[in-house]
């Protein structure tokens, strides 16, 4: 047996054994509190700012407000990431690139649309270039609203989408919910 | 210092020499030159004939910044405004084509002048003005396959 192979089939058992079978749901049983402890304290959005909340999102994160204290740090790259943070109006340009970004996060993910632009388009609403609202084509979870969102606002979604998350109790395992 | 307010309102020398040596050099075809004050100057020009002026203007008047060139809907045609500009002999000069609604075609002065190459892409894309001759006529700001021409007077959110 080639190593290619053995990898393509202990792949195939532990896929088979963990997360199909008993096993994986056993461990998802007992282990879902600490998997969601786990995701609640390690929220990290992706560093990706369109306009001028981008600059709330960076005073949250400052020194005053902290929002690293309840585990959001910023990544620079999708597939390290557990959240899309939204903050500003979406073009019909730039629709199909955040898309991308979106898909190129694992799983779990979550959304949070942050500001009137990314909730309905804002000010921008009804204008010829302008996507009215991010939910349009991503699954959004948390809606910050503001103009722009005061860091306090902030924090106070991110601690929705916290609650959120232990309300869900997903295993890490399996895709049933416990 | 010459700003706008202190600037002399007469027209310069140059400004004497282009309206004197310009309409020969195009067959006579009539310009409306005139001078605002010692630096800018305004003038028209057919569409015909904008990249034969763009080239007399860049070879023997030595112009030598192309500042933009924008569009406007006047409803019954467009107008395409061209701002050029020579600092060795201190002139600004603003040409106005008159581009008919229905057959909005105009030759490219990007050969010309290189700085025009995003400006008239920008015109294209929101006015639907099609410039021959440009080496990359795609839209700039606007999705590629954007349907419509949004800066256009007949344009609504409702027919999109």
């Amino acid at each position: 047996m080639r190593s290619k192979d053995f990898m393509s089939w202990a792949d195939d058992w532990f896929g088979r054994v963990m997360k199909k079978g008993p096993i994986g749901r056993g461990l998802d049983h007992l282990l879902t509190d600490f998997w969601t402890w786990a995701r609640v304290n390690s929220l990290y959005p992706l560093h990706f700012g369109i306009m001028c909340c981008a600059l709330e999102m960076a005073a949250a994160s400052g020194a005053r407000f902290d929002a690293q204290r309840l585990g959001v740090i910023y990544r620079s790259t999708p597939r390290q990431c557990d959240m899309l943070l939204v903050n500003g109006p979406v073009s019909k340009k730039l629709r199909p690139d955040l898309r991308r970004l979106y898909d190129q996060m694992s799983e779990p993910k979550w959304v949070v649309a942050m500001g009137e632009c990314a909730i309905s388009g804002g000010p921008f609403w009804n204008t010829y270039s302008i996507v009215e609202g991010v939910d349009q084509f991503i699954p959004v979870d948390v809606y910050i609203p503001g103009c722009p969102v005061r860091p306090e606002a902030m924090l106070e979604g991110f601690m929705k989408l916290q609650d959120k998350i232990r309300k869900e109790r997903k295993g890490a395992l399996t895709e049933e919910m416990v | 210092m010459a700003t706008a307010k202190n600037r002399p309102a007469k027209q310069s020398d140059f400004h004497v020499k282009l309206a004197r040596e310009l309409p020969p050099l195009l067959d006579n075809m009539p310009l409306d030159f005139e001078a605002k004050d010692d630096w800018l100057a305004t003038m028209r020009c057919d569409k015909g004939a904008i990249l034969k002026l763009s080239k007399i203007l860049s070879e023997r008047f030595i112009f030598e910044h192309f500042s933009l060139v924008t569009a406007v809907d006047r409803l019954d045609k467009f107008e395409l405004i061209y701002h050029i500009t020579s600092y060795q002999n201190h002139c600004m000069l603003e040409i106005r084509v008159a581009v008919p609604k229905d057959d909005a075609k105009v030759p490219s002065v990007t050969p010309v002048w290189g700085g025009a190459n995003w400006h008239e892409r920008e015109a294209y894309d929101m006015m639907g003005i099609v410039f021959e001759g440009h080496p990359d006529p795609r839209r700039i700001l606007l999705p590629q396959d954007y349907l419509y021409f949004p800066l256009r007077k007949d344009f609504n959110m409702e027919g999109e």
